[in-house]
């Protein structure tokens, strides 16, 4: 009896878990002494051939790696900062705000560009723009539009074709997806009209980049806004139906950041892979990534990432983030 | 003359001490300046930027209905950013209540900038405030804004830096130049030394080259005192002078006429007596002859009258002069050497110097020997008076051109100790020596040249 208790417990447990996290893994070092924690919203997938290159390069640490969203990254984190010895995420906003209210540790002579870093604690190491993924089924014989007023021109021209087969982040529950908004909206007015393009056309609201690629490859949506090109593209089987654009207008370039905690257990450990992190995707040279490498956005000045500044806290404010989504529910939710 | 002077201290020492030690607190004072000066402005600086944030927060807020809203403008932070990447806190109150930003930083009514710490940091915060006037209430909004100092401690680091290179380069320029001044001053005593030291012994004339006016009363001093020198030394000179002749005239007379009772008396002993009185008289003239010789010759030398004359001529007519008394002594004088030897001189003194050189070889070769005269003209005109008498002492031959210095083996010979001397200041004062030696083959060798 008490057997199965433990083991319905056990079951429990794991289970309960496995739905807190949206993926975990484990990449266990050969002679591991000391295990990392990373928590990370970056997918396992794209992840793991770096992690696996680390471990194999440093058998004395494993790795567990837990994927879910940004804003759940930050809300973990403030929660429990000793829980995890690294913080890896694409909403810079929230990550500059952790460094901001003192969560980071600062890593000394990290070799690292000084628009890629901030307080020599949190460090970018991708350069990922936005991008308006479409399944070209859906534009067949019709020009692809290549701006985001070309965008709301495509859709209003056959709102048949597009009246709830648009796709776009739920800022509400992505912070990716909140700070490419906000980006978005510092940049022109026309975001907001194609915000309320797409609320008469019914969008659809994502949480991820994941599940809207998924649909789009599914043809459950003919237009993903403002997703990260470099998932899509990392779909081989996506390869053929779908076009990625990165608006001509004007681009919102997203860098991944990653910091380590200041109460992790493993401080050494961490600062190592940071280095590794940093290094490995400063230098593009040395065979294909799965993820972007920083010097992409370096060369092309014209698509300069968010700067990592303490502007990024603005739309964090509670007064102006309320005012934001409450536009913003204006816009796209018209019930 | 070389007794050590007292020294206290030195002037040299003295005044570098000042003048470094006076560089180093104008140095430590220009550091401190330019540093106070930079934190100053560092921090007002931040201060105004803080400043211009914290009220664009404030401008952001409008009250609408009795409600508060303040869109936050990006400007406002991105304003902040420093190279430091400092951390930037911020809370926004209404009428005392939180309303949004960093609940941990209170507003604070009395300082508008403050220095504080916030959540381990050391911040500067501005605490600012605005009233909203609404349809019919009003509200406080008020902001408070703090940034970390990482930025501004770097740059006064650099500042601190720099202003301590600019007081390091100021120092060792004022060092330098301390250095050189001390050298300049110093120096002006080290060339009136030199002249000092270079001075003929005889040379007792006031010094006429221009001085710095804070070393006038020194030479000022030093030349009268020199003139009063000068004067009791001519003074001493004539007294002499006149001493002797004063004394040769009745010497004179007093020989003669111990002559000529010497020819008279018959007794031997009584003989004796008077040919020592001879003698005595005799050096005692001879003495005051040369004392006039050496005054005549210090006052000639001092006022040197040049001639062009022939050397040869001159020893020749001089040893025609001595011939006879030479044979009297059973002396034979030689001359030989050149034909002729022109130079340019005062032939009274050099006739004088010469003459004292064959008079010490007559007096001290023995008899029936034969006194070398030799003229050259060589490089410069010379004469080598060569006897064949005992010769120098070999341990005297320094000295002995001292005045009133005789040698060790002259006591019996009549003699003043002048005749050297005389030779000496004459070759001196023609820039010329004597050089005593002695001869191989016994007797001395004396040369002058001029």
């Amino acid at each position: 009896m008490r057997y199965l208790i433990a083991l319905i417990l056990c079951c429990l447990a794991q289970g309960v878990w496995a739905q807190d996290w949206e993926d975990q893994r484990l990449f266990p070092g050969a002679s591991a002494t000391t295990s990392l924690r990373i928590i990370s919203s970056t997918d396992t997938d794209l992840f793991a051939p770096l992690i696996e290159t680390f471990v194999s390069g440093n058998p004395d640490v494993s790795i567990e790696y837990f994927v879910t969203g940004t804003a759940d990254i930050d809300r973990r984190f403030r929660e429990i900062p000793d829980a995890f010895d690294i913080a890896i995420s694409s909403a810079m906003d929230l990550q500059l705000k952790l460094t901001n209210d003192g969560y980071a540790l600062a890593l000394d002579n990290v070799p690292h560009p000084d628009w890629a870093e901030w307080r020599q604690s949190l460090f970018a190491f991708t350069a990922e723009p936005a991008a308006i993924v479409i399944n070209r089924a859906a534009f067949a014989g019709v020009p692809i539009p290549q701006s985001r007023q070309e965008l709301i021109e495509a859709l209003r021209a056959r709102p048949e074709v597009f009246r709830g087969r648009i796709g776009t982040y739920d800022v509400r529950r992505s912070g990716l997806g909140y700070l490419f908004a906000t980006q978005d909206a510092r940049a022109s007015e026309t975001f907001w009209r194609l915000m309320e393009v797409m609320g008469g056309l019914d969008a659809r609201l994502y949480c991820c980049s994941g599940d809207m690629i998924d649909d789009l490859t599914l043809g459950k949506i003919a237009v993903a806004y403002n997703v990260l090109g470099s998932y899509a593209e990392a779909r081989a089987e996506s390869q053929n139906v779908l076009e990625i654009v990165l608006p001509s207008d004007f681009p919102t370039t997203m860098m991944r950041t990653a910091f380590v905690s200041k109460a992790s257990r493993q401080p050494a450990a961490a600062e190592r892979f940071i280095r590794y992190l940093v290094s490995y995707q400063s230098n593009p040279a040395d065979g294909v990534r799965s993820l972007p490498s920083l010097q992409e956005s370096e060369a092309g000045s014209k698509r300069a990432a968010i700067a990592l500044e303490p502007a990024l806290m603005t739309f964090l404010d509670t007064l102006k983030r309320n005012k934001f989504l409450t536009e913003w529910e204006d816009a796209l939710i018209q019930d | 003359m070389t007794d050590s002077v007292a020294v206290s201290g030195s002037l040299r020492n003295r005044l570098m001490l000042t003048l470094i030690g006076g560089a180093a607190i104008l140095a430590l004072l220009v550091f401190f300046a330019v540093r106070n000066y930079a934190v100053q402005l560092a921090q007002e600086g931040q201060d105004n930027i803080l400043a211009a944030s914290a009220t664009s927060m404030l401008d952001a807020a409008t009250f609408r209905d009795g409600v508060v809203e303040l869109d936050l403008p990006y400007s406002a932070f991105s304003m902040l950013s420093t190279a430091a990447d400092d951390q930037v806190f911020y809370a926004i109150r209404q009428d005392g209540a939180f309303l949004s930003g960093y609940a941990d930083l209170p507003f604070s009514e009395s300082q508008m900038f403050q220095t504080d710490q916030v959540r381990g940091s050391d911040v500067r915060k501005i605490s600012v405030s605005r009233t909203l006037i609404g349809a019919n209430s009003r509200t406080e909004i008020q902001v408070v804004l703090a940034q970390t100092q990482d930025a501004l401690s770097e740059t006064l680091d650099r500042i601190s830096r720099n202003a301590a290179l600019l007081g390091i380069g100021f120092f060792a320029l004022a060092a330098a130049l301390s250095f050189w001044a001390t050298a300049a001053t110093i120096g002006q005593l080290g060339n009136l030394t030199t002249s000092v030291t270079r001075r003929g012994p005889q040379d007792l004339s006031p010094f006429a080259k221009p001085v710095p006016r804070e070393m006038a009363p020194l030479v000022t001093s030093l030349n009268s005192l020199m003139g009063r020198l000068d004067q009791s030394l001519s003074q001493s000179e004539d007294f002499i002078a006149e001493a002797a002749h004063r004394v040769r005239t009745p010497l004179a007379t007093v020989r003669s006429y111990a002559e000529a009772t010497l020819q008279r008396v018959d007794k031997e002993e009584n003989r004796e007596a008077m040919r020592s009185m001879v003698k005595a008289i005799d050096e005692s003239s001879r003495a005051a002859g040369q004392l006039l010789d050496h005054a005549m010759i210090t006052f000639r030398a001092d006022h040197l009258e040049l001639e062009d004359i022939d050397f040869v001529d001159l020893v020749h007519d001089l040893v025609q002069r001595m011939t006879p008394i030479a044979e009297m002594k059973d002396l034979t004088l030689t001359l030989k050497g050149d034909a002729r030897a022109p130079f340019s001189g005062d032939p009274v003194l050099v006739q004088n110097a010469v003459r004292n050189l064959i008079d010490n070889a007559m007096k001290y070769g023995p008899r029936e020997s034969s006194i070398e005269i030799e003229v050259t003209a060589k490089d410069r005109p010379q004469v080598t008076v060569s006897d064949q008498g005992p010769g120098f002492p070999t341990d005297e031959i320094e000295i002995l051109t001292a005045r009133f210095q005789r040698g060790a083996n002259a006591t019996d010979t009549i003699g003043s100790g002048l005749g050297l001397t005389i030779a000496r200041d004459v070759a001196a004062a023609h820039g010329g020596e004597v050089v005593l030696k002695n001869q191989t083959g016994g007797g001395a060798c004396v040369t002058l040249s001029l």
